[in-house]
């Protein structure tokens, strides 16, 4: 294993001295438990809002820290839930009196840690609304599965629940806004190669050089499908029909188009999957008329993208152009 | 036969190293159907339990236990700390206030305990998860006592059910946690908290009993 680290235990410890010494205006750092806090926070009479992971997918979530985002980020050990106290101490260093949304990716770790932090907070008299992103088309959501995975997705909501925050919208009403987004976003991933998790020392899974993995996830867990290795063209028809099919958007629909590359796939070749995506789209009549192409929701540096629409109406629009200020994601100011 | 209060503290601290002997192991194998970090965590878990308890007033197994529980809530993370966690938080509320675990108190402990994992994890016998390896090991300790064995012998067809268990998940498809995204894939994989399962409840019937 080769990586521009110090010791493998010290890696999430390090990264956030690096984040706050980077981000003072931004953020500030606590860290017994682990915890990203917006630097002007609790805001008062403003919903707070909270997520949190595994470390290993930067910038997401503690990158997005900041005005017009989150107000909170519980960073776990790499690809590893963040825990209970460290949620709940992050809700009470957001809470302003108006509240608190919890952004849960759909994983059985996370789901549990938050259910814990919410009945914490509850306890002591904090409301709180959790909302779950679970957009992997990949994943049958069936009896026999844990459900479908939040991946791509999250970082819209976290976008556009927090413009709606910032607008001293209602509890109700930011954890209704953030639901839709995951009611109108639905994702795929893919990967070229797999990762290796510092601790493990290791990659997660092997792949021939002639091969790739769909249905990928964000934590280098195998996904549902293992193929020889095609031009980009088909394997964007692949996935954004998946994509396309499963809402399904249809012709006529405004999508937020969002190319996500997985840590170690380099923009040119975003750009060539997004002109990729922008041909598949035009001839499903579906209009691209917000984007975003880049590296946001990574899985160490791991090769391969995601493809994620949210299917667009006027205040989700609203939402998306409102100004941000976070070290992951920056406009309007 | 009856459990101590340095029996108790005796069982966490060799399970911790336990754990750490078979940390490779148990991430080797999630690694297979999983995020490769079981092991892991658990050891990071285990290795602040056993800093935590050094010095915990003597006496009181449900307080170690408790605090045993809450440590790995807030340290192991992932779906290992919450499930294990829960588990010990409910050994301890089980065994609240004793200073000595008669086979009917561990009896006790095993059942809401496994309550517990089952009310957080929302997991099924069948779904490929460390339920599979603590439900038989429920039933095995309460059959045996039902039958007359001694505290050593029951704690030893607990931990051979839990063993049983565990490698009965072996073909199965997991229908629970990450692994429950490989569908047909998960087949062939011995479940990895299924086997820490086994191995804290092989833990108990080694250093309780002497076997």
């Amino acid at each position: 294993m080769k990586k521009l680290i110090n010791k493998a235990e010290d890696v999430v410890r390090e990264e956030l001295q690096g984040v706050e010494a980077a981000h003072p205006d931004l953020v500030r750092v606590q860290y017994d438990p682990y915890v990203v806090i917006r630097a002007d926070a609790p805001i008062q009479g403003k919903v707070g809002l909270i997520s949190g992971g595994g470390s290993g997918h930067e910038p997401m979530h503690g990158g997005f820290v900041g005005m017009g985002m989150l107000d909170a980020a519980c960073p776990g050990e790499v690809f590893t839930s963040p825990t209970p106290d460290q949620m709940h101490e992050a809700t009470k260093a957001v809470n302003g009196g108006a509240g608190v949304v919890h952004i849960v990716k759909n994983y059985t770790g996370d789901v549990m840690n938050f259910d814990m932090a919410a009945e914490l907070a509850k306890a002591e008299g904090i409301e709180v609304e959790s909302v779950l992103v679970d957009d992997d088309v990949a994943v049958q959501d069936s009896l026999y599965t844990a459900g479908r995975r939040g991946v791509g997705t999250t970082v819209l909501m976290e976008k556009i629940a927090g413009a709606a925050a910032e607008e001293r919208r209602s509890l109700a009403d930011v954890a209704g806004v953030a639901r839709k987004v995951n009611e109108m976003g639905r994702s795929m991933g893919m990967a070229l190669t797999s990762c290796t998790v510092p601790a493990a020392g290791k990659p997660t899974f092997e792949l021939g050089d002639d091969e790739m993995e769909i249905g990928i996830g964000i934590h280098g867990e195998p996904g549902r499908e293992r193929m020889k290795m095609k031009p980009v063209a088909e394997i964007v028809e692949l996935m954004a029909t998946a994509v396309v099919d499963d809402l399904p958007y249809k012709s006529g629909d405004k999508v937020l188009a969002f190319v996500n590359g997985m840590g170690g796939t380099p923009l040119i070749e975003l750009y060539v999957i997004f002109n990729e995506l922008n041909t598949f789209l035009k001839g499903r009549g579906v209009k691209i008329s917000r984007n975003l192409i880049g590296n946001y929701i990574t899985s160490l540096e791991m090769q391969g993208f995601s493809i994620t629409l949210l299917k667009l109406d006027d205040d989700l629009t609203k939402l998306w152009d409102a100004p941000v200020k976070t070290a992951g994601m920056r406009w309007g100011v | 036969m009856s459990v101590s209060f340095e029996d108790a503290v005796r069982w966490v601290r060799v399970f911790a190293d336990v754990i750490a002997e078979n940390k490779e192991y148990l991430t080797q194998l999630d690694s297979a159907i999983g995020d490769a970090d079981h092991g892991i965590n658990m050891n990071r878990g285990m290795q602040a339990v056993v800093g935590k308890i050094e010095g915990i007033p003597n006496g009181d197994i449900g307080n170690l236990w408790k605090t045993v529980g809450m440590t790995l809530v807030s340290t192991v993370g992932g779906a290992g700390g919450p499930l294990y966690g829960t588990l010990f938080l409910q050994f301890g509320a089980a065994t609240a206030g004793k200073a000595e675990l008669e086979p009917a108190d561990w009896g006790l402990a095993l059942e809401k305990g496994v309550e517990g994992v089952q009310m957080r994890g929302k997991a099924e016998p069948g779904d490929k998860t460390m339920v599979d390896a603590l439900i038989p090991a429920r039933d095995a300790f309460r059959q045996a006592l039902d039958e007359g064995e001694a505290f050593p012998g029951a704690l030893q067809r607990s931990a051979a059910a839990a063993e049983e268990g565990m490698k009965a998940t072996i073909p199965w498809v997991a229908r629970k946690g990450r692994a429950s995204y490989l569908g047909e894939r998960s087949a062939g994989h011995q479940d990895p908290g299924a086997t820490s399962s086994f191995l804290l409840l092989k833990t108990a019937a080694e250093t309780w009993s002497g076997g």
